[in-house]
């Protein structure tokens, strides 16, 4: 009846031991996608440093933090991405793809691939969250969508 | 394996060392075909005939109502596709529920495409079947009935009594997938009115492979594997002999201990459910609390994912199963947990647990504590707690002045 899923050891590891889970109190920014309906939902807190360069896109990700409610490749998608974004500027961070937390996991099984998205868009979503709170505008930042099941479905269809 | 703690025998079972010992001779020295003509093969002939004998006691049926087949789905896909064929020229329309094994719904589906009628009956929030819906769902053109014996995934037992009275009543054929219920639960074939019954050898630490069909001399039904004069020329291939062989065992041992199981069982299933609700906050029992099968029990825990949990859970040692999309292969949970009118988010984190009677005390202590363990560790990794939590904490502070009046 069900499909068996075999995760690598970096799924595993990161599944296992989380990095950086929690919330920030007064975060920078705040981005929440995913629905309960469909068993994911990822929560990225973000807390930036402006000191930090001359554009809003130079600002640096001081601190970072996520929260998942979903499965094992969910929870290791969040917690590889935190990692990935800590420390970058704005603007790197934006460029987080979904490809890189794959790659970065050492790949997915194929019925977990959406988690990989699911993790690119908290990200983008808690940086729209900052830019929006902020007043600026961030270039390449796109406001997110409601349902990740949204961008799927647009990429289907290219 | 000593060091695992299973809890997962719906899914499958130990086999028994009696069954493993009764099998071997015909594997090595027996190894005749059950069908040939010379003595050494008559020794494997009357071994399947012996098993059957055994199978048909247990269930108060003729030997030569009982069918050899390849397992539990093949059984439930011949009763469907079998008894639809048969009687395509009286009617074409088929009761059954919304909560059956898929064996059953997707074999429902594919005859739907061959023109048949399906009426998917609902249950209540326990799993149970209205009998009165059932009895208003017959229409002239109503050639079958099959409602499974017991459920696999919350484990409640249906009023199969009361349906079988109303099939015999109306002349419709009354099948039941027992595949969970065969060995677990007293079942009279005569006493139920059941036409046609699904069980599985390897759920009642019995071979893989293995499962019989009862079917009620005089049924029309016609062959589903064509192929050869086995089994009265209704079911082909050669007799897996070293496998029924074992069924017939496995059957005799759970005759035998059937009610100190049930009682040992049950004894445990309720100190796993009354610790599990009483120790772990904003949990659910799924399934009739009482009108249950012995080994069976099924929580959700609300604001976590099942998939998560079990993989933590086996981390631990513990073998458990869930009814979350992520388990399942689909974006939906369970359809068993959807039609007992879970919101999809808690069915996604449910945990479903299924004893044996090898299970002790010990193991059901440390599974409680791993259980509590693990449920607050992703609690407090969900965005979803800590949504709750804020707004218990919004009410709570608003309600303050409320209570000093």
């Amino acid at each position: 009846m069900s499909e068996i899923i075999e995760y690598s050891e970096k799924v595993m590891d990161h599944f296992t031991n989380p990095r950086n889970v929690g919330e920030i109190e007064n975060a920078s920014g705040v981005g929440t996608v995913g629905n309960a309906k469909c068993g994911d939902i990822m929560r990225i807190y973000l807390d930036i440093d402006e000191s930090a360069g001359t554009s809003p896109a130079e600002a640096i990700v001081r601190d970072v933090k996520f929260k998942t409610f979903g499965c094992g490749a969910a929870v290791a998608t969040s917690s590889i991405a935190t990692e990935m974004i800590m420390g970058k500027t704005v603007a790197d961070a934006l460029k987080l793809t979904n490809k890189a937390v794959q790659e970065a996991l050492g790949g997915l099984p194929a019925v977990k691939i959406h988690c990989s998205l699911l993790a690119e868009e908290a990200v983008h979503a808690a940086l729209w969250d900052y830019a929006q709170k902020k007043g600026i505008s961030i270039e390449g930042l796109k406001p997110p969508v409601n349902d990740i099941e949204e961008r799927e479905e647009e990429k289907t269809e290219e | 394996m000593s060091d695992v703690i299973y809890l997962d025998n719906a899914a499958t079972t130990r086999v028994a060392p009696e069954v493993f010992e009764a099998m071997k001779p015909y594997f090595e020295e027996m190894y005749g075909n059950a069908a040939s003509i010379y003595r050494f093969a008559g020794r494997s002939r009357k071994a399947v005939e012996e098993a059957r004998e055994t199978v048909a006691d247990f269930l108060g049926a003729k030997p030569n109502e009982i069918y050899f087949t390849g397992g539990g789905s093949e059984s439930d896909n011949w009763a469907l596709k079998g008894i639809a064929y048969s009687l395509k020229d009286k009617g074409n329309h088929i009761i059954t529920t919304k909560i059956e094994h898929h064996a059953i719904l997707h074999t429902c589906e594919f005859l739907e495409k061959q023109g048949f009628e399906v009426t998917y009956l609902d249950v209540d929030e326990n799993g149970l079947v209205d009998v009165e819906a059932l009895k208003a769902a017959i229409r002239p053109e109503t050639i079958l009935v099959s409602v499974m014996f017991a459920n696999n995934e919350i484990g409640t037992i249906e009023p199969i009594k009361e349906i079988g009275a109303i099939t015999k009543e109306k002349g419709i054929y009354f099948h039941t997938d027992a595949v969970q219920a065969y060995g677990h639960v007293k079942i009279d074939v005569n006493e139920l009115n059941i036409d046609l019954l699904s069980a599985s050898g390897h759920k009642i630490n019995g071979p893989k492979g293995v499962g019989i069909m009862y079917i009620r001399n005089g049924v029309k039904i016609g062959a589903f594997i064509h192929g050869g004069a086995q089994e009265r020329s209704r079911r082909a291939g050669t007799h897996n002999t070293p496998g029924i062989v074992g069924f017939g065992k496995a059957t005799e041992l759970a005759k035998e201990k059937l009610e100190a199981r049930k009682k040992y069982e049950t004894e445990l299933r309720d100190y796993l459910i009354e610790r599990v609700l009483a120790e772990v906050p904003y949990t659910k029992l799924n399934g009739h609390r009482t009108q249950r099968l012995s080994n069976n029990s099924n929580f959700s825990f609300r604001f976590i994912e099942g998939e998560s949990l079990l993989i933590m859970l086996d981390q631990k040692g513990i073998c458990g199963s869930s009814g979350s999309a992520c388990t399942s292969g689909s974006l939906d949970p369970s359809h068993v947990l959807l039609a007992i009118g879970l919101p999809h988010e808690i069915a996604h984190g449910s945990l479903r647990l299924t004893l044996s009677d090898e299970t002790t005390k010990e193991e059901i202590d440390t599974t409680v504590e791993a259980i509590k363990f693990v449920v607050d560790r992703l609690r407090s990794m969900s965005p979803l707690y800590e949504d709750f939590l804020k707004k218990q904490k919004t009410v709570t502070d608003g309600c303050v002045p409320c209570t000093r009046q």
